[in-house]
């Protein structure tokens, strides 16, 4: 089950946004977020809002699928225009899942499609899809990267297989050089997942999947330390004592082990779970999350936000079920569930929250008079750069994560929130 | 209301030798018990005495039931347990007096009962109540047998001249073994078994013969109906809407609506403006005549001014002696109280007065931590009603406290032979002392004879003195023992209980003081003392208790992002240390698809936990930390595992 959606305001069947939102839009990248929820089988650890049913009915079918997800599009488009939002290309497209690519190439080109139609494409946009390492094929990868995608992100979580046994992962990992080359055969640039902290992964594991990592040459990977969600299978078999959960420390080591191996490979941190091998390569997507720039997000469950600095932005989420999601769509009306108007305390705190995470790095006097007392003790514990806090590097007075602080990144945000 | 309306549910009328409709008076016999003009003759005064949980309340609802004062409608159990935190816990906390009809022979009478609480640390409740009666019902579990807090409270009682009826209760229980617990009984009051009532609270059984009983053996209150109004309060109860409510029982005179009184230890005036009867709920008459028991409503808004044992008189025509007073509860633990959020210490100050006005067993004055900022230090009559103190401050006024480990008082002799009391251990003086004195008890324990020797090695090790033995029955032994008072307030009645399979009983009353070999152990975070932890043990004990509770807060206080060393020490020599390691990691890796709202309401909760933790130097301690050292279990569960 995947975790339940936030609490928040009713959502206006239309979708309609308060003019607040277009505040100082023209200065903000816009993005699109594609869900895709649906997956093969489902892994033991994930708690992604994703179903192995291809038949839910209707529209939530997999086969009319995109066309569901189409309507969305056309209904955002619409929004956007009411709400009094200048016209923007997307700077980035992030098509996620689930597995997006258990939906024919030619479904995702589609629903691409509509977005280009919808908003247009900005020159160097970034267009991803994620995808699972056996759900690829040389033919399909060339077919995504003809319809204008740039980018795919596999999920190949480990390069060891009794772990990618344990996650219950189905592909063979000695497949993840062959998907790697096919998709730079078609032209995309290639990012990698890895999941760490699994039970009965060694150092050693660990060692090895990031040495397969860079020996494919990859240009960018995410490292994720495993998170034993409430309801999945695995929380269950940790219940029962049949696998041992993640200690603190094992994890901790591993991050290290991560990000020694991965700077030695020359990829660079960029943020707290990701690392790039030049800033350009670093994901525009995933950074428009942290820097809180604009997305929509299209599909069940899928969260968006449009909004500035000032205040009287707004975040809300689709309902889960595909069911539902593709029934409200079907009767014209807003697939949003909820949503909340994000005052300027809120979107001051959100700003620290997500903006520590970065290796830009977050300008001091971003924070309240009373956090900036806090940094010069983050700074004695190791938490935080001193000579990034005192501006000494040359980019102005900030807040940046020593390797330790990235480690306790959560601390320090409480730290640094009010 | 008809009178054939309240009469008692046949099916209780058991008793084969009375009119099975007759326990209620009539009508017309009601009018020669209407309180102010109720002759002394009619009248019985009694309370319910026994040990803790032997059914002293149940009895009073089964009672309240037979007498029609609570139909069964309006029933619910333990009728008389009003507050919610007697409800929840099922213990009852303060005394009920309530008024009830009862005929015997076609004659009218009216029972004052006061139902009493049996833990120990309530027993001056129970003394209070028996100054406003004739006669005490002796309640014992005929399961249980002969406890602790029996015998004290039947040594009050005797004390005070009471008539006992003694009666043993839960007959209806399998286990329940009436002859075996009739002889113990006897030969306690120096009765024959059979003069021991069998009655069941449960079920009824035996409590119209109680009352018959009652009538027939408790003698009448005596007084002089002519002089001057004499009234003693026995208890004073504060009520938001009616201001305070004292209860009186009248001894010579009568006091009528509107007229003025006064206090005679204060000599306060105060005009009448309320004088009623509880039955069960507050009722008002015209008056109270000689040997009522009823209350009071002046106006006044502080307990402090209608206080628990002063004798009330007319202003117009004033007694020229007042009635003996009442010890005032002397507190016996003390511990700090403080807010968690230091903004919160006016509501806390607020919330003491108020709890004060009913409590007058609470006592207080205002101290400050170097640890913890502002706060209290609280006196209390044990740690149940220091329990009861906290939960009732957080629930009823919203606060979060933290209380230090409870002591006791010191009395600590300087070189210059001048003497502090120390009712805080950060208070201890810590250049050379000369002698430590601390209060002793007298302890008296009850269990069988079976675990003689398991009792005399837990007094043993609690530094206590026996001071004799006596068998109460074939099986069944009372030991005498003189015992610290620190010994024996926090978890001695714990360790008592497991070593006697459930079925030791403990009582105790202050006897005075000894000296002892105490130290002061201090407990260091970083380096620096936490006068919160401090504690004053034993010599011999300092290790073991300085080992304990470095091990409990290493469990108890979470990771920080820096090493936090532990330390016990007397003065300056280190007896103990633990490191809790510093944190290695607190970051979530992944982000839900863009749902920043789940991060951040996730960051907020751990914020508002946050607050919840009291910053000591830099560390961030939990609650529990301090509920633990305040705890007698040695075992605590590792939070960071
Ligand atoms: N079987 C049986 N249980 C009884 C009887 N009387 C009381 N109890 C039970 O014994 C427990 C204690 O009863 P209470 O009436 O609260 O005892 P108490 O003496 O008022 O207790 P404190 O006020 O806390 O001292 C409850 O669970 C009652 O239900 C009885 O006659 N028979
Ligand atoms: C939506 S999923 C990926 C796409 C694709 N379905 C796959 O699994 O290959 C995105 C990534 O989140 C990470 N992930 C999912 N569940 C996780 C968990 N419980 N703990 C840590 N990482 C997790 C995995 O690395 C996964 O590749
Ligand atoms: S394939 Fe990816 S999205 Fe699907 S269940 Fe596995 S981890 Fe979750
Ligand atoms: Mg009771």
């Amino acid at each position: 089950m995947s975790p339940a959606l936030p609490l928040g305001d009713a959502a206006p069947d239309d979708g309609g946004l308060p003019a607040s939102v277009a505040e100082g839009a023209a200065g903000r990248a816009f993005g699109l977020y594609l869900h895709v929820p649906f997956c093969t089988v489902r892994c033991g650890y994930c708690d992604f809002n994703t179903y192995t049913s291809a038949e839910l009915g209707g529209g939530a079918n997999q086969a009319s699928y995109a066309d569901t997800a189409l309507r969305e599009i056309e209904l955002a488009a619409r929004v956007l225009e009411g709400a009094g939002l200048p016209e923007r290309p997307l700077a980035t497209v992030f098509v996620g899942g689930g597995t997006p690519t258990v939906l024919p190439p030619g479904d995702l080109a589609r629903m691409l499609d509509g977005a280009r139609s919808a908003w247009g494409l900005a020159p160097g946009a970034e267009v991803t899809t994620e995808a699972n390492p056996d759900s690829v094929t040389p033919e399909s990868l060339a077919q995504l990267a003809e319809a204008g995608f740039t980018r795919v992100s596999f999920g190949m979580q480990s390069a060891r297989p009794h772990v990618l046994a344990t996650l219950e992962r189905t592909h063979d990992p000695r497949r993840i050089p062959d998907v790697v080359r096919w998709a730079r055969a078609a032209g995309l640039a290639v990012s990698l997942d890895l999941i760490y902290g699994t039970p009965g992964e060694s150092p050693d594991d660990w060692r090895a999947s990031l040495d397969a990592v860079l020996a494919t040459g990859v240009d960018h990977v995410s490292a994720y330390a495993l998170v034993v969600e409430q309801g999945t299978k695995m929380a269950v078999q940790v219940r029962r004592g049949d696998l041992a959960l993640p200690t603190e420390e094992d994890q901790a080591a591993k991050y290290e082990i991560a990000d020694e191996l991965l700077s030695a490979g020359g990829l660079q941190w960029y943020e707290v779970s990701n690392w790039g091998r030049t800033p350009a390569q670093a994901c525009q997507h995933n950074l428009a999350y942290w820097r809180g720039d604009d997305w929509w997000g299209i599909g069940p469950g899928a969260h968006s936000h449009i909004g500035g600095d000032a205040g009287g932005g707004l975040r809300w989420w689709n309902v889960k079920h595909p069911r539902a999601y593709a029934e409200r769509l079907e009767a014209g009306l807003s697939p949003a569930a909820g949503r909340e108007t994000l005052d300027l305390a809120t979107t001051r705190l959100e700003r620290v929250m997500l903006g520590v995470r970065l290796a830009d790095g977050l300008a001091l006097d971003l924070l309240s008079t009373r956090a900036r007392r806090e940094v010069a003790g983050l700074v004695a514990d190791g938490l935080l750069d001193g000579r990034a806090a005192l501006g000494a590097d040359g980019h102005g007075a900030r807040v940046l994560l020593t390797l330790r602080g990235r480690l306790l990144a959560d601390a320090v945000v409480r730290a640094l929130t009010d | 209301m008809d009178a054939s309306a309240r009469r008692a549910p046949a099916v209780l009328c058991r008793s084969p030798e009375r009119h099975p409709l007759s326990p209620i008076p009539t009508a017309a016999l009601s009018k020669r018990i209407q309180p102010a003009s109720t002759p002394a003759e009619l009248l019985r005064n009694f309370c319910i005495i026994a040990h803790i949980d032997h059914g002293k309340s149940t009895l009073a609802d089964r009672m309240l039931q037979l007498t029609g004062v609570v139909d069964a409608r309006a029933a619910r159990a333990q009728y008389l347990d009003r507050m919610d935190i007697e409800r929840e816990r099922g213990i009852t906390i303060k005394s009920q007096a309530v008024r009830m009809p009862w005929e015997v022979d076609g004659v009218p009478y009216a029972l004052n009962m006061i139902d009493t609480p049996g833990h120990v640390d309530f027993t001056y409740e129970v003394s209070r109540s028996l100054a406003a009666c004739e006669g005490a019902v002796l309640l014992v579990d005929a399961a249980q047998g002969i406890e602790a807090q029996t015998l004290a409270n039947l040594y009050l009682a005797l004390e005070n001249d009471l008539q006992i009826i003694p009666v043993l209760n839960k007959i209806d229980l399998p286990s329940a073994q009436p002859e075996k617990y009739a002889e113990e009984l006897a030969k306690l009051i120096g009765c024959e078994p059979d003069d021991c009532l069998r009655v069941s609270g449960k079920t009824g059984d035996g409590v119209l013969e109680l009352l018959d009983l009652i009538v027939a053996t408790i003698p009448a209150p005596v007084g002089d109906p002519e002089a001057p109004a004499r009234a003693i309060i026995f208890d004073s109860v504060y009520d938001t809407y009616r201001g305070v409510v004292t209860y009186v029982r009248v001894v010579d005179g009568a006091l009528s609506p509107r007229e003025k009184i006064v206090m005679m230890s204060t000599r306060a005036t105060h005009e009448l403006l309320e004088i009623g009867v509880i039955s069960p709920e507050p009722v008002v008459t015209n008056g109270l005549g000689v040997g009522e028991v009823g209350y009071l409503i002046t106006g006044v808004k502080d307990v402090r001014l209608s206080r628990v044992g002063d004798t009330v008189t007319n202003a117009h025509k004033p007694a020229t002696e007042s009635l003996g007073a009442y010890r005032d509860p002397r507190p016996m633990v003390f511990s700090g109280l403080y807010p968690i959020d230091g903004s919160d210490y006016p509501i806390l100050r607020d919330a003491l007065d108020r709890l004060k006005l009913n409590d007058a067993a609470l006592v207080y004055e205002p101290e400050s931590s170097v640890a913890l900022g502002f706060g209290f230090r609280v006196g209390f009559l044990g740690l149940l009603h220091l329990e009861i103190v906290r939960e009732r401050l957080e629930r009823e006024f919203d606060l979060d406290l933290i209380s230090t480990a409870p002591n006791v008082v010191y009395q600590v002799s300087l070189e210059d032979k001048s003497v502090v009391t120390v009712t805080n251990p950060s208070e201890f003086p810590s250049g050379k002392v000369g002698e430590i004195r601390e209060p002793i008890v007298r302890a008296t324990i009850l269990c069988p004879a079976e675990f003689i020797g398991a009792v005399m090695e837990l007094c043993q090790v609690r530094r206590g003195d026996l001071l004799g033995m006596d068998y109460l029955s074939e099986d069944r032994v009372e030991m005498r023992y003189t015992l610290p008072l620190a010994e024996i307030v926090f978890d001695f009645f714990d360790n008592l209980k497991s070593k006697t399979r459930g079925y030791g009983s403990l009582d105790y009353e202050p006897t005075g003081e000894a000296a002892a070999d105490l130290v002061k152990v201090d407990i260091l975070l970083q380096g620096e003392a936490v006068d919160a932890f401090s504690a004053i043990v034993h010599k011999d004990k300092a290790y073991a208790y300085g080992v304990m509770m470095v091990g409990k807060l290493r469990k108890l206080i979470p990771r920080q992002q820096f090493d936090v060393p532990i330390q016990a020490a007397v003065g300056a020599r280190v007896i103990a240390r633990e490191t809790i390691s510093a944190m290695r990691k607190d970051v979530l890796a992944k982000c839900y698809g863009g749902d920043i709202t789940r991060k951040r309401k996730l960051l907020e909760k751990q914020k508002e936990g946050k607050k919840r933790m009291k910053t000591i130097g830099r560390v961030e301690v939990p609650q529990e930390a301090f509920i633990a050292a305040l705890s007698s279990d040695t075992e605590v569960k590792d939070k960071k595992k």
